[in-house]
């Protein structure tokens, strides 16, 4: 059983490690450090934290405000709350201006858990996507959160980085080298392709094994960056394979699965399928109960590319 | 600056704000003109500010809050000599550096780009702890509307400014009375604001914003106020120096035609 970590858990480490090496960093919080992990970084570097209050709005402008001061900013809270709660100030005060603010948004999905759907965020990819000029990275584990993280900080330029509350399986080896913008294929296979985007890398290669066990070969890539999407990977997936099953923790309207077939649909068209949350709200419960509830496991993956082959 | 030079600066501000306003058909000449002599204050008295080296470091920063009086902002700026004054005409035209409301990445001397009500004075809150960090002695300066002050992100920003007792903030609101859909205290009342920003922590002052003795004077005291922000609540007409755009709210976004620019030029001494 490979070991379980929070890719939250993995994002107090990095800024740890980037404070260090990096005195230009300063983060920002709405009152939710201990649950983001921004605190590390505040226990370590307390006059380079500034607590914004609940006021994730006000937060993303002072964000704005110190990147064009020439800062490299960190500013968390939960998904639900900075994208939704302050889309617009990211979009004119941070995206507009080209501003050097990288959101961590920590708790997206439904794996939030018993917390409901007021903070099970599924939207948030679809929402920073649509923003002209921002990055979104959504990493699969421990140690592609990490290593983006750091690709983030030493990117200019705002990023968007979805992160999880549930600990989640540690898929790569220590050290692994990510790029923004680099989809990473991390299994071979000729008869479908399943792109995946955060903790959904994991049950793409569960799924993976259990269709191999039919005969059936995938190929399994981690979509780690959003925006820009690889495409020179996704349409190698859609000419390669001839179907493509896309699998992620969000909403199918707007996230990885519409970014993809917006590429393939233009250059490589093909047969897809797409796991996701079907246009709904989440529920309390466990992130397990939940991952099942809205069909988003390696068995629903299964069903996925079996509808598509 | 004699304040008789400054008078002389604000007149030459608001012609060219009409004449903007005129050429591109379209725009804000109400609160342009009521914010016209604070603007004057600062960027040819107060600011420190090289329009040479617009990226100096150190330099005093100017966030407008009320993005859509960017006309004001252009016209002193070009007066300044950030850019050439036959830009001004451009205002809002396809290809002009002169956007609708500011954009810091095509106008030099824009400090932030602003038009989404509220979000200037917040990212002004983030530059004054960015100088704070950095033992940085530049000031920043930003300018609200009142009708503004009904944004909630303003009053998240100004709790943040009390609370980190940022006294190199210095915020300013043009307290006009109007807003697009009539009187402040009819829409959505904003009073009594000096009590708003005392209770939030900050040092206030009333002044009369457009009388220069009086707005350098509040200036001169905001930079000597240390432990907490000051916010100057000028009481200013708008549409001030054209007798029938002032206290008239359908003056807010508006373009006046030929016969009323040229009739607007007159009364501010100038021609079209």
């Amino acid at each position: 059983m490979a070991e379980k970590i929070a890719t939250r858990a993995s994002y107090g480490k990095a800024l740890v490690e980037l404070g260090a090496e990096d005195p230009n960093i300063v983060v920002l919080d709405a009152d939710l450090s201990g649950s983001t992990q921004t605190k590390k970084f505040a226990d370590v570097y307390p006059d380079r934290f500034f607590n914004a209050g609940i006021a994730e709005a006000n937060m993303m402008g002072m964000a704005a405000g110190l990147a064009v001061s020439g800062k490299t900013v960190f500013a968390s809270s939960f998904a639900m709350f900075a994208s939704g709660r302050a889309y617009e100030i990211i979009r004119n005060s941070i995206a507009y201006t080209g501003a050097n603010v990288k959101i961590c948004a920590t708790h997206a999905g439904v794996t939030v858990g018993e917390d409901g759907a007021s903070h099970q965020c599924v939207e948030d990819l679809s929402l920073m996507r649509t923003i002209p000029g921002m990055t979104v990275l959504n990493p699969a584990d421990d140690v592609s959160a990490r290593a983006l993280i750091k690709a983030a900080a030493a990117y200019k330029g705002p990023v968007y980085i979805r992160l999880g509350r549930a600990a989640v399986p540690v898929i790569y080896e220590e050290g692994k080298p990510f790029e923004i913008g680099k989809a990473l294929r991390v299994r071979e296979g000729k008869d479908a392709a399943i792109l995946a985007t955060g903790i959904m890398v994991n049950e793409a290669l569960q799924a993976a094994n259990m269709l191999a066990a039919e005969g059936i070969e995938c190929r399994v890539v981690d979509v780690h960056t959003i925006k820009p999407l690889d495409r020179e990977e996704v349409i190698a997936a859609a000419k390669d394979c001839g179907c493509i099953v896309t699998a992620e923790e969000h909403s199918v309207i707007g996230g990885l699965g519409s970014a993809v077939a917006e590429t393939v649909c233009k250059e490589a068209p093909c047969r897809m399928a797409m796991v996701g949350v079907q246009d709904t709200f989440g529920q309390s419960g466990k992130p397990a109960e939940l991952m099942e509830q809205y069909g988003l496991t390696a068995a629903d993956i299964v069903k996925a590319v079996k509808s598509c082959l | 600056m004699e304040h008789t030079q400054l008078q002389q600066i604000a007149r030459t501000v608001r012609q060219d704000i009409i004449r903007q306003v005129y050429c591109a058909g379209s725009g804000h000449p109400g609160g342009s003109l009521s914010a016209a002599d604070l603007l004057t204050a600062l960027y040819f008295s107060e600011m420190r500010i090289d329009p040479a080296m617009p990226d100096m470091a150190g330099r005093d920063r100017f966030v407008l809050s009320k993005g859509h009086a960017a006309p004001a902002l252009y016209a002193c700026l070009a007066e300044r000599g950030y850019f050439p004054k036959e830009e001004l005409v451009t205002l809002r035209k396809s290809g002009s550096r002169l956007q609708g409301h500011p954009s810091m990445k095509m106008l030099p001397g824009v400090e932030m780009s602003t038009g989404s009500l509220g979000q200037g004075i917040s990212a002004a809150v983030g530059m004054a702890l960015a100088g704070r960090l950095d033992g940085d002695s530049g000031r920043v300066y930003t300018l609200l509307g009142d009708g503004e002050l009904q944004e909630g992100i303003v009053w998240e920003a100004a709790m943040a400014a009390g609370h980190y007792k940022l006294d190199n903030l210095c915020a300013i609101v043009d307290h006009n009375g109007l807003q697009i859909d009539g009187r402040n205290e009819d829409v959505m009342n904003v009073m009594p604001i000096a009590e708003k920003f005392a209770v939030f922590g900050w040092n206030v002052l009333e002044i009369d914003g457009h009388d220069f003795e009086q707005i350098l004077d509040a200036l001169e005291m905001a930079r000597k106020c240390k432990g907490m922000p000051t916010v100057i609540v000028a009481e200013t007409v708008k549409g001030k120096g054209v007798s029938f755009m002032e206290g008239q709210a359908g003056w807010h976004g508006k373009a006046p035609n030929e016969e009323q620019a040229k009739q607007a030029m007159a009364e501010l001494g100038g021609e079209l």
